[in-house]
């Protein structure tokens, strides 16, 4: 299973990438294992607002549907719309192609809520 | 376990064995000014002949289709059931089951279900059907949900040509929901006033819902609402009888998004309003909005054909509260008559049945049309029901063909029209010449 080093997750599963004060937002690897087969995935639209700790979509996977939680919050600037073609990307390649949505922090100060990727492993274990 | 009473010393066993002496000791913890203790009102015990004559006196006074020649419509029909369906929907292992969904047990249910999404989709033209609703009402009701959450707006446009029974169940389900229902008149024609539909559809308008053939037995301009409820960006919605799909175009082919209607029509009995059969039929895009759930076909590990519930996660079980709709079973008894109706029948059957209904109840109005004092409501063409107006209320009319035995039709005065002396007669498949014949003879006898 893999946890990278340069991510910051929730106790969600989620994980994002912080690039200035743009976020990158997917699930982990422990998560799309945990999950199965993802099926569907419900995105959120360009321009919407989220909020830390909220839910902005959810994953539908063979036997249970759950939400996406938002690890910041701030405002929607893209979806990845190849997940509704094949929302199996998040099964296959959890923190690349399977990416979900990328926002615009409105508060970068959230990020020091969140856990490292030493904290979430131990976290799973 | 059988069920045969104790005997009064196996009561006494009993309760001395858990070491009290009367059944009353158990209800000690029962304040007494709460206990009931006066007695039943009931009758004394009858033998099994007497009950049986006694409810077979009651069940006499019930007068039924069978008794009477019915050309009543109004979202319910008379239309012939061939026996067949019963022999088949009457079979245990289909009649018994409830909500029989595992899927390695119900291999037969699942794919009378399955052909019953697949026969729709086919009569309506759409992609996706659902396993079934209650009734048309209440699958109307859905449809504008639906293009609510799909829509992201708050407005539902309704055409008053809609049963009205249909925009009552609309506006009970909506209800509490923030959502603007508007209403379209009628015009002099007796189908929906576009250029009202026009004025007050708006950007904010998340669906337009009209029925064809309507609620006054007419044929709307389909083509015209689906340009104008397009242009706005709104979804179509219609109601449909499917009965009318073996002659008209399938709403598929009008762009419809959202298709729903009474399966009564399709081998369901006249029952007091219900069970009846709701359809819902969807584009393929707006599958994951729908509600209800979906039975799909799919293949096991070795490679051998199966069924298996695919789409029910958002209704059924988890996330209840983020459901697009809470409607979490479905009609499927009367799901699987019409299947076997339509199986029976087959494209040709359905084309004969819709011609029949299109011939006798135009071979009628014309009759009636002739007699001095009726005339035709509308202008419009109609499927299988038509208005007429008349000379006297409609009321009286109705009770005086009721003597003669016919079931004249249904009194307009009743709902929100503003129709007076106006009767709604359906005509179907099952009348026969004489019986159209004597519907017009009647009706000249009673004003003469």
């Amino acid at each position: 299973m893999e946890i990278p080093e340069d991510l910051l997750y929730t106790e969600e599963h989620e994980w994002v990438y912080v690039e200035g004060d743009t976020a990158i937002i997917g699930i982990t690897d422990y998560a799309q294992g945990e999950l199965g087969d993802v099926v569907f995935v419900e995105l959120p639209q360009i321009g919407e607002h989220i909020q830390q700790m909220e839910p902005f979509g959810s994953i539908e996977a063979v036997k249970t549907v759950s939400d996406i939680f938002a690890p910041v919050s701030g405002e929607v600037i893209e979806v990845n719309s190849n997940l509704e073609e094949n929302p199996q990307l998040i099964n296959q390649d959890p923190y690349g192609e399977g990416w979900i949505i990328k926002i615009k922090m409105s508060d970068p100060k959230e990020t020091e809520g969140l856990l490292t990727a030493d904290e979430y492993q131990s976290m799973i274990e | 376990m059988p069920f045969i009473p104790t005997t009064e010393k196996e009561e006494q066993d009993m309760l001395r064995a858990i070491g009290v002496e009367t059944f009353e000791d158990l209800l000690e913890t029962i304040p007494e000014r709460v206990r009931f203790h006066g007695s039943f009102n009931l009758p004394d015990s009858t033998s099994e002949l007497e009950a049986f004559q006694l409810m077979r006196r009651l069940a006499q006074q019930n007068h039924s289709v069978q008794d009477y020649t019915c050309f009543l419509g109004g979202g319910a029909y008379d239309h012939y059931i061939p026996s067949v369906v019963n022999h088949i929907l009457l079979r245990s292992e289909f009649y018994t089951a409830y909500t029989p969904y595992q899927p390695e047990v119900s291999q037969g249910n699942l794919q009378a279900i399955f052909e019953y999404q697949s026969m729709i989709s086919n009569l309506t033209a759409m992609d996706v059907t659902n396993a079934s609703m209650y009734d048309a009402g209440s699958a109307l009701a859905e449809a504008a949900l639906m293009a609510y959450h799909v829509k992201n707006r708050a407005a539902i446009i309704v055409s008053k040509a809609v049963n009205p029974f249909y925009r009552d169940v609309l506006r009970t389900y909506l209800h509490g929901q923030n959502i603007d229902i508007r209403e379209i008149d009628v015009s002099a024609d007796g189908i929906t006033d576009v250029n009202q539909l026009k004025k007050h559809i708006t950007d904010q308008t998340a669906g337009v819902i009209i029925q064809h053939p309507n609620f006054l037995g007419n044929l709307e301009n389909v083509h015209e609402i689906e340009a104008v409820t397009h242009a706005s960006g709104a979804l179509f919605i219609t109601s449909n009888d499917p009965l009318s799909l073996g002659l008209l175009e399938p709403p598929g082919a009008y762009n419809a998004d959202i298709v729903t209607g009474e399966g009564q029509v399709l081998g369901n009995p006249l029952a007091f309003g219900g069970p009846y059969l709701g359809i819902f039929s969807v584009k393929q895009e707006f599958i994951r909005k729908m509600p209800g759930r979906l039975i799909g076909r799919t293949v096991d590990s070795q490679g051998r054909p199966g069924f298996v519930m695919t789409l029910q996660t958002r209704e059924q079980h988890i996330r209840r509260d983020k459901a697009t709709s809470n409607i979490c079973t479905n009609n499927a008894l009367n799901a699987l008559a019409a299947t076997i109706y339509l199986s029976l029948l087959g494209k040709q059957g359905i084309q004969e049945v819709a011609n029949q209904c299109l011939q006798k109840s135009h071979y009628l109005a014309e009759k009636i049309a002739a007699i001095p004092g009726f005339e035709l409501k509308f202008k419009a063409p109609f499927f299988k029901e038509f208005v007429i107006k008349t000379p006297i209320p409609a009321a009286d009319v109705i009770a005086g063909l009721k003597d003669r035995k016919i079931l004249a039709g249904i009194d307009l005065s009743k709902f929100d029209y503003g129709f007076e002396n106006a009767l709604l007669v359906a005509v179907t498949e099952k009348r026969s010449q004489a019986e159209l014949d004597a519907f017009a003879e009647s009706l000249a006898i009673i004003v003469d």
